[in-house]
C-alpha cells in the first residue's frame, strides 16, 4: 500500500462547493493523510521540520487546491518556499523526495475548452502548471498529469458527485502497490483515466 | 408543635428522604418514587413515625409546587407561551372536557346524582403537575414532544382549577357543612378580599391583580433586585427571591386565584430579566426540598385502612381511572399527530389523579358536594394512582419502548417550546476582555450566554442588547442554569485571578466535557490554570505587548513582514514555555532557574534567526545554500 499525503490548500473553504465535497471523508480512507494547510497554519507560520517529516513518511504527495488567477494559493506557495529547501529537497545533498510521486488536483471556474490555445485562457493546464512540474523535477519527484475539474462556477450537484467518485477511484488506485502509475504519465490529465474504472 | 417535636419531625422526614432517595435513584426508580416510598415507610401504616399531621405538612409542602411553577415560568419566554397556545387550549381543553364527561357517565351509571358525578369527573380529570414534571425533568424527557405536550395540558389544568372552584359549590346536593370557603387552596388561608363583591367586581379585581403582577415584574422587580444585588449579600438575594414568591402566593390567595398560576405568570414576566439565572439558582433548592416533602406526605397520607377494607374495589378503581385517562390522552395524542413513542409517554404521564384532587375533595366535602363515604376511598385511589405514575413511566422507558417504540431518539424540536435558550458558548466575565470576545463572536454569528457579577455592568450591557445574566460563574448551580451541561465552550474572561481559577475548578469538576478558554493575568495564574488541566491559556498582556513591540520595531525601520513573523515565533515559544514551566511550578527555585534560561534562549534564538545563522528556519528565502553550491545563483 502506498501512503498518500494530501496537501489541501483552500483559503475560503466555507465558500467552496466542489473542493468541500472532494475532501468529504477522505481522511477516513486507510493510507491517506489529509493535511488541511489553511486550518493548520491560519497565520502562515509553517512548522518546517514537521512538514518535512510528514513528507518523508509518504510515497505520493497530492497538492489539492482551487486555481485562482492561474496560480496556487499563497499559503501553498509559502509552504513550497519554506519546506522544499535547498540541501533537503534539492541541491547537492537534497534528495529527501527523490522517487516520490506528485500529483496536482485542481479545480477551475473556467471550462475545459477555455484552457486551450484558441480559448479564453490561451494556455493549457499543462502549460500553466509548468513551474510546478519543474519544481517537482528539481526535487527528483515523478510528476503525474493533473486531475483537473473544470467549470466549477456552474456545476450541477450530480456532476459534482461524478467527479467525487472519480477522485475516490483515483486515490484508491494510486494507493494500490500493485498498480504502476508510470503508464499514466503520458496522459494530458488523470480524469479520463478514471472515468470508467 | 413544641420545638422538640418539630426537630423530631424534621429528623424523621429528612432521614427518610436521605435514605430512600439515593436508594431509589441507585435502583433507577427516580427521586419521586423514592420520596413516595419514604413517605409510605414513615407513615402511620408502616413505621407510624408520622401520623395525622401528614395532611398539614402536605399543605405546607404544596408551596413547593408553587415554586416549581415559578421556575417553569422563568424558563418560558412569553413568545413561547404564545406559540404553545394551540396545544394548551386544544389538548388541555379536550383532555379536561372528555375525561370529565366520561368519568361523569361512569359515575351516573353507578347511580350517583348528576351533580356529584360532574364534580367527580372534573376533580379526577386533573393530573399531578408535581409528579409529572419532576419525573419527566429528571429523565430529561421535558424537551420531547410528549414532555412538552404534557406540560401544555398541565398548564391548562392549572388554569382550569379556577372555574372548577367556582362551579363546585353550585353542584352541592346536601347542605354545606361550612358556609365559608376555608383554605380554598390550602396555601393562602383565610377568606378572600373579593367575596363580598359582585361578579363584575370580582372579575375586575382578578384581572387587576394579574395586570399588577405583570407591571410590577416589568418595572418594579428588576430595579429592586439591582439594589439588592449591589449589597453583594447572597442571602439577601435569596430572601428577596423567596419574598417575591410568598407575596404573590398571599396576593393570589386574597383574590381567590391559584397561587401556582400567579407565580407562573410572575416567572414568565421575569424570564427576560438579567436576574433570571440567579433567581433560579436561589429558589431551586427550596423547591426541591418542599417538593420532596410534598411527595413524602403524599406517600404518608395513603390510607391503607381504607384500602385494606376493600382492596379489590380500590385497585379496580385505580386501574379504571388510569385506563380511562390513558385512552382519552392517547386519543388526543393521535388526533394532534404525535408519534407513537410520544403518545405513550404523554398518556402514561398524565393518567393519574392530581394533588389538587385532595384540595378539591375536601373543598367539595365542606360544601356538601360529596359525602365522606365517597371521598375517602377516592382520595386513596388518587394517591395510589399518583404513586403509580413514576413507576409506569419507568416501565414504559425500560420495557415498553425498547420493544415497541419506534426508537425515536430524544430530538429537540425547535418549533415547539425550547425550555432553555441554549448557546454553545458561555462567557464568564463581561469586562473589557469578555465583552470584546463576545462582540467578536457575535459579529461572526455566534450567540453566547454571558455571566457577570457587577450589577451596574450587567444593566448597562443589557441596555446595549447583550444577553447578560447576573451571577457568579464559579457556582455549579449557576453554570448549570446557564446551560453548561449542553454548552461546548467556556470562556473565562474575568480579571480576578482567584475567581478565574475558582470558575475553572468548578467547570473542570462538574462539567469535564466543557472546553475552557481562559484569560490569565500573570505567569503564576497561568501555571495554576494549566495545572488544573486547562489547555488554552491566554496571558492577557502578551498579544498587546507583542503588537506594541512589533510596531516599535517597524518604526525603527525593521521590515514589517519579518517583524510580523518574529512576533508569531516569539509568541509560540513564549506559550510553549508557559506549558513547560507549569510542570515545575511547585519547585520555586527550579522554576526561577528554568524561566531565566528560557528567556535567554528565546532572545538568542531570535537574534540568530535575524542574522541568518540559524539554519532550519526560513531557509527557502535564504540563498546562501545555493551560493555555496554553485558559487553563484543559477539564472
Amino acid at each position: 500500500m502506498r501512503k498518500i499525503l494530501i496537501l489541501f490548500a483552500h483559503p475560503a473553504l466555507e465558500k467552496s462547493r466542489v473542493n468541500v465535497r472532494l475532501i468529504e471523508g477522505v481522511e477516513a480512507i486507510t493510507g491517506i493523510t489529509f493535511h488541511d494547510l489553511y486550518e493548520r497554519y491560519p497565520e502562515m507560520d509553517i512548522d518546517v521540520k514537521a512538514e518535512q517529516n510528514l513528507l518523508k513518511e509518504h510515497d505520493i504527495v497530492v497538492f489539492q487546491y482551487p486555481f485562482f488567477l492561474f496560480g496556487i494559493p499563497a499559503l501553498l506557495k509559502e509552504w513550497m518556499d519554506l519546506v522544499l529547501v535547498h540541501g533537503w529537497a534539492f541541491g547537492r545533498n537534497g534528495n529527501a523526495l527523490k522517487g516520490k510521486w506528485i500529483c496536482h488536483v485542481v479545480t477551475t471556474g473556467g471550462s475545459k475548452a477555455s484552457y486551450s490555445k484558441g480559448g479564453y485562457n490561451r494556455f493549457t493546464m499543462k502549460e500553466l502548471l509548468a513551474p510546478l512540474e519543474q519544481a517537482a523535477h528539481l526535487c527528483g519527484m515523478r510528476y503525474l498529469p493533473p486531475f483537473v475539474i473544470h467549470g466549477t462556477n456552474v456545476m450541477r450537484p450530480d456532476v459534482i458527485k461524478e467527479h467525487v467518485g472519480q477522485y475516490r477511484t483515483m486515490l484508491k488506485l494510486l494507493a494500490d502497490q500493485t498498480f504502476d502509475p508510470v503508464g499514466l504519465c503520458s496522459q494530458e490529465n488523470l480524469n479520463d483515466q478514471f472515468r470508467r474504472r | 408543635m413544641d420545638s422538640g417535636g418539630f426537630f423530631f419531625q424534621a429528623f424523621v422526614y429528612l432521614t427518610a428522604a436521605v435514605v430512600s432517595v439515593p436508594v431509589a435513584k441507585k435502583l433507577g426508580l427516580g427521586s419521586v418514587l423514592g420520596y413516595l416510598i419514604a413517605g409510605i415507610t414513615i407513615g402511620p401504616f408502616v413505621l407510624g413515625l408520622v401520623g395525622s399531621e401528614g395532611q398539614s405538612v402536605m399543605q405546607f409542602a404544596e408551596f413547593g409546587i408553587i415554586m416549581m411553577l415559578f421556575l417553569i415560568g422563568l424558563e418560558l419566554q412569553p413568545s413561547m407561551i404564545w406559540k404553545l397556545k394551540g396545544s394548551i387550549l386544544g389538548m388541555g381543553g379536550a383532555q379536561v372536557t372528555a375525561t370529565a364527561l366520561l368519568l361523569m357517565a361512569i359515575a351516573l351509571f353507578f347511580g350517583l346524582q348528576w351533580q356529584t358525578a360532574l364534580a367527580l369527573g372534573l376533580v379526577l380529570a386533573l393530573s399531578s403537575t408535581a409528579i409529572v414534571l419532576q419525573t419527566l425533568h429528571e429523565k430529561g424527557l421535558m424537551q420531547t414532544d410528549g414532555g412538552q405536550n404534557s406540560f401544555s395540558v398541565l398548564l391548562f389544568q392549572d388554569i382550569a382549577i379556577i372555574p372548577i372552584l367556582a362551579i363546585l359549590p353550585l353542584l352541592a346536593t346536601a347542605q354545606a357543612s361550612s358556609s365559608s370557603i376555608h383554605g380554598d387552596d390550602g396555601h393562602a388561608g383565610g377568606s378572600t378580599w373579593i367575596e363580598g363583591l359582585p361578579l363584575w367586581g370580582q372579575t375586575t379585581a382578578v384581572l387587576g391583580v394579574v395586570a399588577g403582577i405583570i407591571l410590577a415584574g416589568k418595572y418594579l422587580i428588576n430595579p429592586s433586585f439591582r439594589l439588592i444585588a449591589k449589597t453583594r449579600l447572597r442571602e439577601l438575594f435569596t430572601a428577596a427571591a423567596l419574598l417575591l414568591v410568598i407575596s404573590i402566593t398571599i396576593l393570589m390567595g386574597k383574590v381567590g386565584l391559584s397561587p401556582a398560576l400567579g407565580t407562573f405568570i410572575a416567572g414568565v414576566v421575569l424570564a427576560q430579566s438579567e436576574y433570571r439565572h440567579e433567581l433560579e439558582t436561589n429558589i431551586e433548592p427550596f423547591k426541591g426540598l418542599l417538593l420532596g416533602l410534598f411527595f413524602i406526605s403524599v406517600g404518608a397520607s395513603i390510607d391503607f385502612d381504607v384500602i385494606a377494607a376493600n382492596p379489590a374495589l380500590i385497585l379496580q378503581m385505580v386501574a379504571a381511572l388510569l385506563l380511562l385517562k390513558f385512552f382519552v390522552l392517547a386519543g388526543i395524542g393521535r388526533i394532534f399527530g404525535m408519534s407513537f413513542d410520544n403518545i405513550l409517554l404523554f398518556a402514561l404521564a398524565l393518567a393519574e389523579g392530581g394533588e389538587f384532587a385532595f384540595v378539591l375533595f375536601s373543598f367539595g366535602l365542606n360544601n356538601g358536594v360529596f359525602e365522606a363515604s365517597l371521598v375517602n376511598p377516592l382520595i386513596a385511589v388518587v394517591a395510589l394512582s399518583m404513586a403509580m405514575t413514576p413507576l409506569l413511566v419507568l416501565l414504559n422507558e425500560k420495557l415498553v419502548q425498547p420493544r415497541f417504540g419506534t426508537m425515536e431518539k430524544e430530538k429537540k424540536s425547535p418549533d415547539t417550546i425550547d425550555l432553555d435558550r441554549k448557546s454553545s458558548v458561555i462567557i464568564a466575565g463581561f469586562g473589557m476582555v469578555g465583552s470584546t470576545v463576545g462582540r467578536f463572536m457575535q459579529a461572526n454569528d455566534e450567540e453566547a450566554t454571558y455571566l457577570d457579577t457587577d450589577p451596574d455592568n450587567v444593566d448597562l450591557l443589557r441596555k446595549m442588547g447583550f444577553q447578560v445574566f447576573y451571577g457568579d460563574a464559579s457556582r455549579t448551580d449557576l453554570l448549570q442554569a446557564a446551560g453548561a451541561a449542553e454548552a461546548e465552550l467556556l470562556v473565562i474572561a474575568v480579571g480576578n485571578a482567584e475567581k478565574a481559577l475558582e470558575i475553572a475548578g468548578t467547570a473542570r469538576k462538574y462539567f469535564p466535557h466543557l472546553e475552557i478558554i481562559a484569560r490569565t493575568s500573570d505567569w503564576e495564574e497561568s501555571y495554576e490554570m494549566i495545572g488544573m488541566g486547562v489547555k488554552n491559556v491566554y496571558l492577557d498582556t502578551l498579544d498587546v505587548a507583542l503588537r506594541m513591540g512589533g510596531d516599535a520595531l517597524g518604526r525603527l525601520g525593521h521590515r514589517r513582514y519579518h517583524v510580523s513573523r518574529a512576533m508569531k515565533t516569539f509568541r509560540r515559544y513564549e506559550e510553549r514555555h508557559l506549558h513547560e514551566l507549569a510542570e515545575i511550578r511547585h519547585d520555586k527555585k527550579e522554576l526561577m532557574r528554568a524561566t531565566k534560561l528560557r528567556i535567554e534562549d528565546l532572545e538568542q534564538l531570535m537574534l540568530k534567526e535575524k542574522e541568518g545563522l540559524h539554519k532550519d528556519k526560513d531557509l527557502g528565502w535564504d540563498a546562501s545554500g545555493h551560493i555555496a553550491d554553485d558559487g553563484h545563483m543559477r539564472s
